[in-house]
């Protein structure tokens, strides 16, 4: 969601330092049509341009069955779909109803099993919808049931606005731990609440173990502008590390992917660990 | 109730640090009239406490030498506590005579910070405020002491937690109501915040207990909520987070109030504070100091045009 559109070599570039920071799974692009989405227009020359290192995972999103056959084509080995806890949000983002996008994506799923492609599911607004407002723990449940009934072997649950808190968290983990067995979880917190790191917290406390994170904190937040979006992958890693907790993450080469990006894109960066960092 | 059900505190004391803590380390001079307005405007939104102001030289810290006149130009509401900090005897004595009612007093859980910030050793610093804590024991003032570099030091860099439990011992014991830990370089964790306040309440009972997080590395929240699940009750913040962080230069400081009560609001705990009055009052000082906010909430919400 950043505004200006990142040159392919740079995408390629960034991609490549993520692989060598001991991240295992990147996201490395969308194969949205480039109407919707002109920032991955090249995910194609994205996807064959990188070096894939093994051990990583490089799924990309697939918004529907032409995007999955293209991705396979480009050589992606594992997808991402998505799906939301709010009616409203579905209808507003791709013109349909939760159910019907579900239907959408059965296709893909059919098609990846075929091909023995794994699948990723999202579900988008757990903790509140831009346009709903609150939003049901027991909402979430059902939608994180049929994606994981469908056949995604991981549930990121996504807090999209980032207006949730310890609290709602907590109360939206224990719904859907109640459908879905809590290694199949992943949790994908925005900061726009500076609420992050906190909820991240006790989800890690309920036994998740799958955290979203976006180095330098790349990603603002569509529906409150000038906010912040996604949570820094380096702020998560420094907490990680300092309970104690194993990632396989080199701090230190994430801050300085972070620092290439923020400067190929001529912005700050949103992470506070180098924002401090880089003065001491 | 949410918050009783998972062995959280019912309610959380805001302790407010922006017009001191937070205005001593910004940049800009604010003339005394805007900070009286800014305190004014603070003790509208339900804050428990706020302290005001320093009396310590002019010479030291140019932002806090009206001490005098704030002190004596704020409103005083019911029900709110106006404690200012006293770093030494003299202080102490300008602060009741401008009328002051309540005082803070810091020690420190390192000896190179002692040395670089106040020329003595812990001990020697501790022997100074003890003084100070007499005096105020003669004329039933409370004082609350800060412990600094609780989680880590920018001279020594790993703290032990039985050096922040021995200093917070002796502080409690000289007479301080309260022991607020601070982790002055925010370089703190969940991990390191938890084993730090073990060490501590061995020593010191759990309601004497506040913490005072910064927020440079971003773990301020995070360290926050760790501290209120072990039944901490008491935390410090500043509101639209004021107060960069002097060892790391750009970085931020001291963790933004209105987010603090936002997540506290979440977890179903009372704090008494109004979030949009909070919100309104760091808009106006973030207009007088022409600055933008660090707070996430207030970025959020303004700029959706709706508060949340």
């Amino acid at each position: 969601s950043s505004q200006t559109i990142v040159p392919t070599p740079v995408k390629i570039s960034l991609i490549n330092m993520l692989s060598e920071t001991g991240l295992s799974v990147i996201e490395a692009t969308s194969f949205v049509s480039p109407k919707w989405v002109p920032q991955m227009a090249d995910h194609t020359e994205v996807m064959q341009g990188i070096n894939r290192l093994p051990g990583v995972s490089y799924p990309v999103l697939t918004p529907n069955l032409r995007g999955f056959q293209a991705a396979v084509a480009a050589g992606a080995k594992e997808v991402s779909i998505f799906g939301a806890a709010s009616e409203l949000f579905t209808k507003k983002n791709i013109n349909c109803s939760i159910e019907e996008s579900l239907e959408r994506f059965e296709e893909v799923m059919g098609a990846a099993r075929a091909a023995d492609v794994p699948v990723r599911g999202y579900v988008s607004c757990v903790l509140g919808c831009p346009y709903e407002g609150k939003i049901s723990a027991a909402k979430v449940a059902e939608v994180s049931k049929k994606l994981y009934s469908m056949g995604c072997y991981e549930i990121s649950l996504g807090d999209t606005i980032g207006v949730g808190t310890p609290g709602s968290m907590r109360e939206m983990l224990t719904a859907v731990m109640k459908e879905l067995p809590v290694g199949a979880l992943a949790v994908h917190c925005h900061d726009t609440y500076g609420q992050a790191l906190a909820n991240i917290l006790v989800a890690l406390q309920m036994g998740v173990s799958v955290v979203d994170a976006s180095v330098a904190g790349l990603g603002g937040c569509p529906y409150a502008r000038g906010a912040a979006g996604n949570v820094a992958t380096e702020d998560l890693v420094y907490m990680l590390h300092g309970l104690g907790i194993h990632t396989g993450v080199d701090l230190q080469k994430l801050m300085d992917t972070g620092t290439f990006i923020c400067n190929a894109l001529n912005r700050q960066t949103n992470s506070k660990v180098s924002q401090a960092s880089c003065r001491l | 109730q949410e918050s009783e059900a998972s062995g959280l505190p019912e309610y959380v004391k805001i302790v407010e640090v922006g017009p001191r803590d937070g205005l001593q380390n910004e940049k800009v001079i604010v003339p005394t009239d805007t900070k009286i307005e800014f305190i004014n405007r603070l003790s509208k939104t339900g804050l428990p406490a706020i302290e005001v102001t320093s009396f310590v030289s002019s010479k030291w810290v140019p932002q806090m030498a009206d001490h005098n006149e704030v002190l004596r130009g704020i409103e005083r509401h019911p029900g709110v506590q106006y404690p200012v900090l006293t770093p030494n005897l003299q202080g102490f004595h300008s602060a009741i005579a401008a009328g002051a009612t309540e005082v803070s007093i810091f020690g420190a859980a390192s000896e190179s910070f002692s040395k670089m910030n106040i020329n003595c050793s812990i001990e020697e610093s501790i022997e100074k405020f003890e003084e100070v804590v007499k005096s105020a024991r003669n004329m039933n003032i409370p004082v609350r002491g800060y412990v600094s570099c609780a989680l880590g030091c920018p001279y020594e860099g790993n703290i032990i937690p039985a050096k922040v439990a021995e200093v917070s011992k002796r502080l409690y014991g000289m007479g301080c109501y309260e022991i607020s830990l601070g982790d002055t370089i925010g370089v703190g964790t969940p991990g390191s915040m938890k084993r730090m306040l073990e060490a501590v309440m061995k020593e010191i009972p759990l309601s004497a207990l506040a913490v005072h997080c910064h927020d440079t590395y971003g773990q301020a929240l995070a360290n926050i909520l760790t501290a209120i699940q072990m039944g901490v009750a008491v935390v410090d913040s500043s509101v639209s987070g004021l107060g960069g962080c002097p060892y790391a230069k750009g970085a931020t400081g001291n963790v933004a109030t209105e987010d603090v009560v936002y997540m506290l609001n979440g977890l179903g705990i009372n704090t008494g504070v109004n979030l949009y009055t909070v919100m309104e009052a760091g808009n106006f000082i973030c207009t007088a100091l022409n600055k933008k906010t660090n707070s996430k909430v207030a970025q959020a919400s303004f700029n959706t045009g709706t508060i949340n």
